[in-house]
């Protein structure tokens, strides 16, 4: 801990900006998500830092607030499928049988489709919210949480401890979530950031392909489609969120990276 | 290991018929009505009716299900709900061009890949190896439609040295129609090439430890021989595992650059009709690239298993 290597530095610093961005988007942004304040597409000026959209929308605070949208959606959706692949994943490790069975299975199964397509099929049924694109994304990503889950809880389940525990009767919950949950800990929080930038990418990706998240809300996809027009005629709007989803994942990599190297140097592993 | 390959062959059939049923039952967990869905709140009871009738839905599940994969089996994959067309008609020219389209992308990146992957591995953590890994290492972390834009942004606008939108017609001569698909298939290049290069590199760095490729530095091979000849070959079953994996993601990452570079492939199709609520066409689409997708992915296993003598008797 005592020695924060650069990189990590600089990931920390911009996650913690976009962060901060998104929860006081209301604070900082200095227009209205909607609010129409000028022609389309004027270049950058002190009053728009970023210039407007394509139908004359400040795009600086487009930005923050397509931030708050898309860092909450892909948020939400982390938490679901961490909350889910993991218990699923530990149950399917301490159960054994018919259920490890039959869950993991069904994983290959779903991972056996490409996430996108079948996101792209049940979408196509589905009414496009909020919530059914965090349901929908996070129940898809599960299923990798699930993989990881398992093969860590597998290790654990053989330690002594987890045997006393069974011995002096304890319930399957309690192996969960007071034997198995602490250990395994480490590797899921680094898997965390690593699906959590996955979230942004394929939230981006939906509503850039417009099945996202719907107008007049923004958020950072959306906002490359709404832009597109302008680049054949060389106006970077569109490239500008574009930027903020890769900064974003790249940032959150290196810390990820570092978080990852932490756990297994404190295991006598490769150390950063 | 002909069994082998049997038995890989057929999990990979029964995988692909329970894809169908996951993309069938994919648009029927509706806890409401499809109809009713695609034609929203305000449609009258009669037009609702004649949708029901029309996709079928009076009947059971399993019964269509049945119906639906029997047609398609046979080739036929309903018609559009939005324009009446035949599906398996307008899918025949749009998945010849997305094939087009990847089948140049993988004829550039297989190699490149590889050959970075050696040059990575020959100049290993000097400036060659650092430069190669680190611009893949920001490929990887840019969405596709990013790297769409960019590409289209410096190539097609700034510089004006190819066409920013990729259309195509039987018409074409082949090399007209490479020209229009030069941005597209570069940014498919891009997306792939970063993981396949690096896992070529992790490769065949993990058999460089081996006796053999001391013995051959030591009887006074040249390095990049050594790596070509005694590594590379050794290295072989892992690359062409990623490498196959990288095709399927393809098959996928195609949808998106598809629909930046308005190309009039499978993809930009599932995606117009996604958004038109026209669920046969979807469920089409649906079934081809998830059976393209596991059809590679068992091939990839196939070749390792013939690539890898070892992997030919398990225990």
């Amino acid at each position: 801990m005592s020695r924060i290597p650069l990189s990590a530095l600089i990931g920390l610093f911009f996650t913690a900006l976009y962060f901060l961005g998104a929860i006081f988007a209301g604070v900082i942004a200095p227009y209205g998500m909607a609010e129409i304040v000028g022609d389309s597409w004027e270049p950058a000026s002190a009053a728009h830092w970023l210039g407007t959209d394509s139908i004359g929308r400040d795009l600086l605070s487009r930005m923050i607030w397509g931030g708050q949208v898309t860092i909450f959606i892909a948020a939400a959706g982390t938490v679901l499928s961490f909350v889910t692949g993991s218990i699923l994943g530990f149950t399917a490790a301490v159960a054994g049988g018919w259920i490890d069975q039959a869950l993991s299975r069904l994983v290959d199964l779903i991972m056996a489709v490409p996430s996108l397509i079948f996101a792209l099929v049940v979408l196509s049924v589905m009414p496009v919210t909020m919530v059914v694109l965090i349901l929908v994304m996070g129940l898809l990503d599960a299923t990798r949480v699930f993989r990881l889950a398992r093969a860590v809880a597998v290790d654990i389940t053989v330690m002594d401890y987890v045997e006393a525990a069974r011995l002096r009767g304890e319930g399957r919950g309690w192996i969960i979530f007071r034997e198995i949950l602490p250990n395994a800990l480490s590797p899921l929080v680094a898997e965390m950031g690593l699906r959590f930038i996955f979230m942004v990418l394929f939230i981006s990706t939906l509503s850039f392909l417009g099945l996202g998240v719907q107008p007049p809300l923004a958020d950072w996809g959306g906002i490359v489609k709404e832009n597109k027009e302008g680049i054949v005629y060389g106006i970077p709007a569109a490239l500008v969120p574009a930027i903020a989803i890769a900064t974003l994942a790249i940032s959150v990599n290196l810390v990820a990276d570092w978080i990852l190297n932490r756990t297994t140097s404190l295991k006598g592993g490769r150390g950063a | 290991m002909v069994k082998l390959v049997i038995q890989r062959v057929a999990l990979g059939l029964m995988l692909m018929v329970a894809a169908s049923i996951l993309i069938f039952a994919g648009t029927q967990i509706l806890p409401g009505d499809v109809a009713q869905s695609i034609l929203g709140q305000s449609a009258t009871p009669q037009a609702l009716a004649n949708l029901r009738a029309e996709l079928g839905l009076n009947d059971p599940a399993p019964v269509r299900y049945v119906k639906w994969l029997g047609a398609a089996l046979q080739g036929d994959l309903g018609t559009a709900l939005t324009n009446k067309q035949d599906i398996a008609k307008a899918m025949g020219q749009r998945l010849g061009n997305t094939l087009f389209l990847a089948f140049w992308a993988a004829v550039i990146s297989v190699p490149l890949a590889i050959l970075l992957g050696l040059i990575a591995v020959r100049y290993q953590g000097r400036w060659p190896d650092r430069l190669i890994s680190g611009v893949t290492l920001a490929t990887v972390s840019v969405p596709e439609f990013l790297l769409g834009y960019i590409v289209m942004f410096l190539l097609a606008v700034q510089f004006r040295v190819l066409p920013s939108v990729a259309t195509v017609y039987d018409s074409m001569s082949l090399g007209e129609k490479l020209n229009a698909i030069a941005l597209p298939v570069m940014v498919l290049v891009l997306v792939v090439l970063g993981h396949m290069m690096r896992m070529t590199r992790a490769a065949i760095l993990n058999v460089m430890q081996s006796a053999y490729i001391e013995t051959a530095e030591l009887k006074g091979l040249r390095p990049f021989t050594v790596i070509v000849r005694h590594a590379f070959p050794n290295a072989l079953a892992p690359v062409v595992n990623v490498v196959m994996l990288n095709l399927a993601y393809l098959v996928v990452g195609v949808v998106v650059v598809e629909v930046v570079f308005v190309y009039p492939g499978m993809g930009q199709y599932l995606v117009d009709h996604v958004a038109k609520r026209d669920v046969p066409v979807v469920q089409a689409c649906g079934l081809v690239f998830a059976a393209v997708y596991i059809g590679l992915n068992m091939l990839a296993d196939i070749i390792s298993i013939l690539a890898n003598p070892r992997l030919r008797h398990p225990k």
